[in-house]
């Protein structure tokens, strides 16, 4: 039908209706091709710059680099505080195929515990962006050379190398040294709000306690960043710019690992601590508090096992005894009243007391006992200082009264924190009228004046401000703040630290001092001082005043003192004691409180001796000590 | 005219059916693409020799079809459309799955992509309606050519392969508006498809086509998810600049921050090493060969050669249209690869036989006397 109404076809015109219609096309083809070129042209061209730093943002990340933590070092320059290479095991999950068979045959391969997955998971949950997430925290050496030869089989899992806090003396220095531990919510906090915070972005630990915690802005240096290139899963490609980290500055402390040793051989396993001082300058020779705990424990996050065992154990190796410990000072503090009475004018140094065995106080029907049950006879103030006599000094705290005692005592440092270089301190107790009001809303008492004079009472101090407070008399009024740092900086050529402190005591005349220093040096050298046995032999000349502080009072004067031995453990005396040497040239101080030991003589005194028999020794001798130390520390290593 | 186009042609090409600067343009966008693949593709030179080897295969189809008379196809027009409903059929129903969609169909020796038949079937069909039917087409032929072409459009579309349904509905539209539809129906037809949208929009897409849209629309709603490849694949072109970043120095690609960079997106990678400059250069590069390929179209002898050539390269126009549009931000992202240049096969060997039938329809001149529709 078509064919018979159109039997010829006009070829030439349906060519050239194809033609129009292909040019058409072309010029269709043209323009879009030119919204092509437009469109792209506007990107790469107007809008480059945008574009251009998209495209930079996406690449290139800025990584913090940690600085090395500041090295500690103890005065003879030995290394309290190390860093050591420790390696962890990192995954990025953007390049694990399948995370939880990886994690499963790493679990296997590495014969870690079972917590360790879930730990991960956590993390990954709350570091989804990160591109790498720790898995182990600390691999040990069998691990990895175990992964190292099976890693081809674990895509996307590596081991990072970092430096890590190491405390190679272990528990000998925990309790001035302190330790660094992970970075937590209050960290970040604190760093925050003193705009540091942004220092720590690479960061893991910070000083937690001790020395650590009150250098950290000395020890740990300033950060160092990398620009680097990254591809899409955040893995660097290469670095671009690197400014490095500033290291944090090493720090030497006044610290005698010799004499710290001493200090832990002497107290063994005694709870107790002991302070020894530079009398001139306040530096800490040594502080130790027993028992103490193994630091590096913290450095990586203490198990919960571990740490309950620590809070748990009845001996409380926490607490640092030496700054927080409060002990009743007992007898070491009769010196420091005895010259307040001196100089007060109460008594002189040839007042003689009649020590019949007791004091008895009007209004009271109570008898004050003297240690000896039937006195010291007549009694001046060097010999009651030798000899501990208690009568002479309730008669003393009778005249002298709560307020002048409490005012006095206040110069020595007691009920204050002395201000030593570590934020653990406590400031004991120091009790007056005003104390008393307001812990127990009670009146003083009369009773409680004469318990304050030989220590006792609510009277508390910590075994530090002993030995400040015996460091001010030994120097007769100079007040240096006690102190660890001893320098910072390289070790070849450290910037020193200048002693400082309070104003010293000026208005106690110079006799005064005497005759207290004299009493001092009778507790040695006096047959009947308390320490004579305990420094019998003596190859230099020393003072001190022994303590034995009644944990429970006996009321009844009828009552034989009980015999150490049947009284139980807790119930027994504590023993301190403070000394200085040499007696004519000061220049250490010590002061030790042992727990519920006895009688500080016996128990104390010794002690002391021991230390400063450490200190007075050849120093060839004590190079061989320190010598034999290091190598102890390198045995233990192997 | 025509015998001194005889004269100036090469004897040794036109013995061999090539068209000498169509045969440049293809080499050229060959050579092309070898050097992007190999940058994009983390300069993995395996990659580069798979690629090449495709080429070979793809270069030799076309010189096989290139000695194919076109008149030929005339007779297996009609089979060859129906063949291909017909597996696109089995494909529905026994289709393997690759990339989400079911394309593939197993014929025991090898798997055969249905779609890809349809490609040059529904033009070759329509070709052979048209020039049977006196130019310019009615209203009838129109709508019987529109039915033709709509039918594998669909089924196509239902694998889902919007990319492959896209490209073959347009060669079908493409024949028909050569072989002169009204400018009226043109218009009507333009007006009515932009209407029928939303009933597109609610019956046709899929659920991630939808989405695909609607992320074209506002990319940064969604900078990590489907907004992501559209807006690395922006951030690489525009960081490329006038001169680029130089070959293997684009961070955008060589870091894998591009999706797709050796396929679908390999256009990114090449603006964003070869700049503005790099990228008008390869506009032209393509112009040339649609400009080249319609020429070839124009001077052929018969309706059916010159309705199949031009649909062939309009076709390949609309290729560049979509993946470039595509990943410039201006199209939503639909599936189709930059003809010849991305790394990939299968659409090659279709094209470059297409690109055989150009290369016959300008070289088997003298066969070509017929008087006959």
């Amino acid at each position: 039908m078509n064919r018979k109404r159109v039997p010829i076809r006009n070829h030439q015109a349906e060519a050239a209706l194809f033609s129009r219609r292909a040019i058409v096309s072309i010029g269709i083809v043209f323009v879009v091709f030119a919204i092509l070129l437009v469109n792209l042209y506007s990107l790469q061209v107007t809008s480059y710059a945008e574009f251009q730093t998209r495209s930079n943002s996406n690449r290139i990340t800025v990584l913090p680099v940690a600085p090395n933590r500041g090295l500690i070092y103890d005065r003879n320059g030995v290394l309290l505080a190390d860093n050591i290479p420790v390696y962890s095991l990192e995954i990025s999950p953007l390049e694990v195929r399948n995370l939880t068979d990886t994690l499963d045959r790493l679990h296997q391969l590495l014969n870690l515990s079972d917590d360790v997955i879930a730990d991960f998971n956590t993390r990954l949950r709350q570091h989804r962006r990160f591109p790498n997430i720790t898995f182990v925290d600390e691999l040990s050496e069998q691990q990895v050379a175990l992964f190292a030869t099976h890693q081809h089989h674990f895509p996307g899992v590596t081991i990072e190398g970092r430096l890590q806090r190491f405390y190679p003396h272990r528990d000998l220095f925990t309790h001035a040294l302190g330790y660094v531990g992970r970075i937590n919510q209050q960290d970040v906090q604190r760093l925050r709000d003193q705009e540091r915070y942004a220092n720590y972005a690479a960061t893991r630990t910070i000083g937690k306690l001790g020395v650590e915690r009150k250098y950290e802005m000395d020890l740990h240096g300033v950060v160092g960043y990398q620009t680097v290139e990254v591809n899409n899963r955040g893995r660097v490609v290469r670095t671009l710019d690197f400014s490095p980290p500033e290291p944090g500055t090493d720090i030497h402390l006044e610290l005698d690992i010799g004499m710290q040793k001493v200090a832990r051989d002497q107290l063994q396993n005694r709870r107790g601590a002991i302070v020894v001082l530079d009398a001139n300058t306040g530096g800490v020779l040594a502080l130790y508090s027993n028992p103490s705990y193994d630091p590096n424990l913290f450095v990586s996050g203490i198990s919960t096992v571990d740490y309950r065992n620590l809070l748990n154990n009845p001996a409380n190796p926490l607490i640092n005894r030496a700054t927080q410990g409060r002990y009743p000072p007992a007898s070491t503090i009769k010196p420091h009243l005895g010259l307040l009475a001196l100089h007060e004018g109460i008594i002189t140094a040839e007042t003689r007391i009649w020590d019949p065995g007791y004091f008895t106080l009007e209004g009271v029907s109570r008898r004050f006992r003297d240690w000896r049950p039937h006195g010291h006879g007549w009694v001046t103030v060097t010999k009651a200082i030798a000899e501990s006599c208690n009568v002479f000094y309730y008669d003393v705290a009778n005249q002298l009264g709560i307020d002048r005692m409490a005012t006095f005592m206040g110069e020595f440092g007691f009920g204050q924190r002395t201000g030593i270089d570590i934020l653990e301190e406590n400031t004991a107790i120091m009790p007056d009228r005003g104390w008393k009001r307001a812990r127990f809303n009670e009146p003083w008492y009369a009773g409680e004046t004469l318990s304050v004079g030989i220590g006792q009472s609510f009277w508390t101090v910590t075994p530090l401000q002993l030995a400040y407070s015996t460091a001010i008399l030994a120097t007769r009024g100079e007040r240096h703040t006690p102190r660890l740092l001893r320098a910072t900086g390289d070790r070849h050529d450290p910037i020193y630290v200048e002693p400082y402190g309070l104003p010293p005591l000026k208005d106690v005349a110079t006799k005064h001092w005497d005759t207290i220093h004299k009493g001092m040096e009778e507790v040695i050298t006096s047959r009947q001082g308390t320490a004579w046995t305990a420094f019998r032999g003596a190859t230099y000349t020393a003072a001190g005043k022994t303590g034995t502080a009644q944990v429970v009072r006996i009321e009844d004067d009828t009552i034989e003192r009980p015999d150490i031995q049947d009284v139980e453990e807790r119930f027994r005396d504590n023993a301190t004691y403070i000394g200085y040497a040499p007696a004519d040239k000061p220049e250490i101080v010590v002061a030790l409180a042992i727990e519920n030991v006895g009688g500080g003589g016996r128990n104390a005194a010794p002690v002391a001796r021991a230390i400063m028999d450490y200190y007075f020794a050849d120093p060839q001798q004590r190079q061989l000590k320190l010598l034999e130390i290091q190598q102890r520390r390198t045995h233990a290593d192997d | 005219m025509q015998t001194t186009e005889e004269r100036q042609r090469n004897p040794w090409l036109a013995k061999l059916h090539i068209d000498g600067p169509l045969f440049l343009g293809l080499i050229a966008l060959a050579i092309v693409s070898l050097f992007v693949i190999y940058s994009a593709g983390g300069q993995d030179i395996g990659l580069v020799h798979r690629q090449a080897i495709r080429m070979g295969v793809s270069f030799a189809v076309l010189f096989v079809v290139a000695q194919i008379a076109p008149q030929t196809w005339r007779i297996y027009a009609v089979p060859f459309y129906i063949v291909g409903i017909i597996l696109l059929v089995l494909v529905l129903f026994f289709g393997e799955m690759g990339k989400g969609a079911q394309r593939w169909l197993n014929i025991g020796v090898t798997r055969i992509q249905p779609s890809e038949i349809l490609k040059l079937a529904v033009p070759i069909l329509l070709a052979w309606y048209c020039a049977r039917a006196q130019i310019p087409i009615r209203f009838w032929h129109v709508l019987a050519g529109l039915i033709l072409a709509m039918i594998p459009t669909m089924l196509i579309a239902q694998q889902p392969d919007l990319g492959t349904a896209i490209l073959v509905a347009s060669s079908g539209l493409f024949v028909l508006f050569l072989a002169g539809m009204s400018w009226r129906l043109v218009t009507f037809g333009g007006a009515l498809a932009a209407a029928s949208l939303p009933l597109f929009w609610f019956f046709f897409l899929r659920e991630y086509q939808r989405q695909r849209i609607l992320t074209f629309l506002n990319p940064e709603t969604d900078p990590l998810g489907s907004g992501y490849h559209i807006i690395q694949s922006k951030i690489a072109i525009g960081s490329g600049g006038l001169e680029g970043k130089g070959w293997l120095q684009g961070t955008q690609s060589q870091l894998e921050f591009l999706p797709e960079r050796h396929t679908d997106f390999i256009f990114s990678v090449f603006a964003e090493e070869f700049g503005f400059f790099g990228v008008a250069g390869l506009l032209i590069l393509y112009g040339f060969v649609i400009f080249r390929g319609m020429l070839i179209s124009m001077r052929a002898q018969s309706n059916f050669a010159r309705l199949l050539g031009g649909s062939i390269t309009l076709t390949f126009f609309i290729y560049v249209l979509v993946n470039i549009g595509m990943v410039s931000g201006l199209l939503p992202v639909v599936g189709v690869p930059l003809p010849l240049i991305s790394y990939g096969g299968t659409s090659m060997v279709t094209m470059m036989a297409g690109f055989g039938i150009l290369m016959a329809i300008a070289t088997h001149r003298r066969l070509v006397i017929s008087q006959s529709g």
